[in-house]
């Protein structure tokens, strides 16, 4: 009769697949050479949410979004995208996903609509079902005119949107964007944002990373903030600055900024720091503040609301990353 | 990246075809442009040497000079058209135009993108190959069944030079770069694996070089095509270019791996 103590043990049971988690990362590692580049990175998005993936440059997070895309394999921890694992199932999971790179990699011998349709054919999209989808995709990036043109004719916002459409050629849950607004011009930057924000509401899940605070603080339902591999802070954005950062912050410029920092500034704010001649006050109530500037001389000073540029070079420090 | 990942097997799927269909639409937008370029060499050689060398050159290992040049020329349109594809064509794509990059976030592997590249180089040669042999035709020789066997034989030219081509690119930190392929392989190929004149008038020595290089099997293969006959040593030519081109493709794989999968 086999022994209790002989049984096989039983394989722990995978926690049921959560619909609702489109992408999950687990203690996710990687090693460049001895340099741990991503050191235990964990965080899961939902379905339907915009993340946004902040940090500084080396904090890791092309690396993470490499992993996540089955580019590159990690050297520890689990990564689960649209429900399928990674690496192991990775082109399977892409099937599902849509990629928009930092810097636009469109194929500069065709035109608009063969863009689409070329791209569309590594997805596996026959014919009949691109030819039904261009023209609504061409219209999202508001380039239904200019489907015929050459790229060479196109300004870089509207490359910008077209790699967007792009991205959407496979109907994808998840769409992946690499700092999609850098370079673009006011305007162009806010019919992307009007973009993304149309496909979330039609129920699709963004990953994005953005040095841009104004763009994280528009569109990210959550951020993870990042630094050197790992995860510092973690929620929705006016959670983490009322978390981090006082509510408040004067930012004093001129010739006498640092002196009047100096006698003045730094008794009446909790916290103040100096930044070249610019001095940050930080502050739970700035009316002292604002009552000690009405006679101050030789400086200029701006009043706002902390933000996310407060709480990340908080949280991430004023050095230069090189 | 660790040692076991670059080194892994292919992982290959059908969607190299999506890839190669890529490039064969943006082909078909410039078709006679590239076409006439790698046409338009060999057939000069030809002519000019053909007729000018062959004006006081009798006969050259059993045939007319210019017919002795156009079997090596077919070769060499091979080589060339192969070898400028995986290079500055596969450079552009890879590094300039991003669009390997653009491609491997679709569904489709570094692999199949690379052997992608690597058939349609030798697709690009085949096409060249064709069109010099009609020309060689047009010109009264290859007047054999036989001389059909060309065209796949071009098909495998362009294998084994698409494949180096490949490793070329790999490693290029620049267009200039390009340039040591000519002067270390192309060259020597082209001087010594008897296109201008038979291998067996060289020194010794340098007919022992001759035997490693591909383009010298190939031509001993076109040769006798061109002129009607079953070459002798089918399988050891084949052997020879099949095994540069299998083995020069593993390696390709490997550093592209290595260089864009970080």
């Amino acid at each position: 009769m086999p022994d209790a103590a002989q049984r096989l043990p039983e394989a722990r049971p995978r926690p049921a697949p959560d619909a609702d988690v489109v992408l999950r990362v687990e203690e996710l590692r990687k090693f460049y050479g001895a340099n741990e580049v991503v050191r235990g990175l964990s965080f899961a998005i939902r379905r339907g949410e915009c993340f946004g993936l902040l940090g500084p440059n080396g904090a890791g997070k092309t690396t993470t979004l490499r992993c996540c895309l089955g580019l590159i394999d990690p050297d520890g921890g689990t990564i689960e995208m649209v429900g399928e694992r990674v690496p192991q199932a990775a082109r399977k999971a892409r099937l599902r996903v849509g990629v928009v790179p930092q810097q636009d990699n469109l194929d500069p011998d065709f035109t608009v609509t063969e863009n689409l349709q070329v791209y569309g054919r590594y997805f596996g999209l026959d014919p009949a079902t691109l030819a039904a989808r261009i023209p609504a995709l061409l219209e999202f990036a508001g380039l239904e005119k200019r489907g015929a043109m050459g790229l060479r004719t196109l300004s870089g916002g509207m490359k910008r949107r077209l790699t967007l459409a792009r991205a959407l050629v496979n109907d994808p849950e998840l769409l992946i964007l690499d700092e999609p607004t850098t370079g673009l011009d006011p305007q162009a930057r806010h019919l992307i944002w009007d973009g993304l924000r149309q496909l979330l509401s039609q129920g699709k899940t963004i990953l994005l990373t953005t040095h841009f605070m104004d763009e994280a603080e528009r569109l990210a339902t959550r951020l993870a903030v990042i630094d050197h591999g790992t995860l510092i802070a973690s929620d929705t954005p006016r959670a983490l600055i009322a978390a981090h950062v006082e509510p408040e912050v004067i930012e004093v410029y001129g010739d006498d900024a640092r002196a009047w920092a100096d006698a003045h500034g730094r008794g009446l704010s909790a916290r103040l720091e100096m930044t070249g001649e610019t001095a940050f006050c930080y502050a739970h109530d700035a009316r002292p503040l604002l009552t000690a500037l009405g006679d101050a001389h030789g400086v200029r000073y701006l009043h706002r609301p902390a933000n996310l540029e407060d709480l990340f070079i908080k949280l991430t420090g004023r050095e230069l990353r090189d | 990246m660790m040692p076991s990942n670059l080194l892994r097997a292919p992982e290959l799927s059908l969607s190299w075809t999506a890839v190669w269909r890529r490039n064969q639409l943006v082909w078909r937008k410039l078709a006679f442009a590239s076409l006439l370029g790698n046409v338009a060499d060999p057939l000069l050689y030809m002519v000019a040497l053909g007729f000018g060398i062959g004006a006081f050159v009798p006969e050259v290992g059993g045939m007319t000079y210019i017919a002795f040049l156009g079997t090596g020329m077919v070769c060499q349109t091979a080589m060339f058209t192969a070898s400028f594809e995986a290079m500055y064509s596969a450079f552009s794509r890879m590094h300039v135009q991003r669009t390997w990059d653009a491609i491997i976030n679709a569904p489709v592997s570094l692999d199949d993108v690379v052997f992608a590249e690597w058939i349609w180089a030798a697709s690009k040669a085949v096409m060249s190959t064709a069109a010099v042999l009609t020309v060689i035709v047009g010109l009264g020789y290859g007047h054999s069944w036989l001389a059909l066997w060309i065209i796949p034989l071009g098909f495998l030219v362009g294998l084994t030079f698409g494949a180096f081509g490949l490793v070329m690119t790999a490693v290029a930190p620049s267009y200039d770069f390009f340039t040591y392929f000519f002067t270390l392989v192309l060259t020597p190929g082209l001087l010594l694996s008897g296109v201008f004149f038979p291998v067996a008038q060289m020194p010794v020595a340098l007919q022992a070089v001759a035997n490693l290089l591909p383009l010298k099997h190939a031509i001993d293969l076109a040769r006798p095509l061109l002129m009607g006959s079953v070459p002798p040593d089918i399988l050891l030519h084949l052997a020879v270019l099949a095994g540069y081109a299998g083995a020069a493709f593993c390696v390709a794989l490997v550093l592209t791996r290595r260089r864009l999968l970080r």
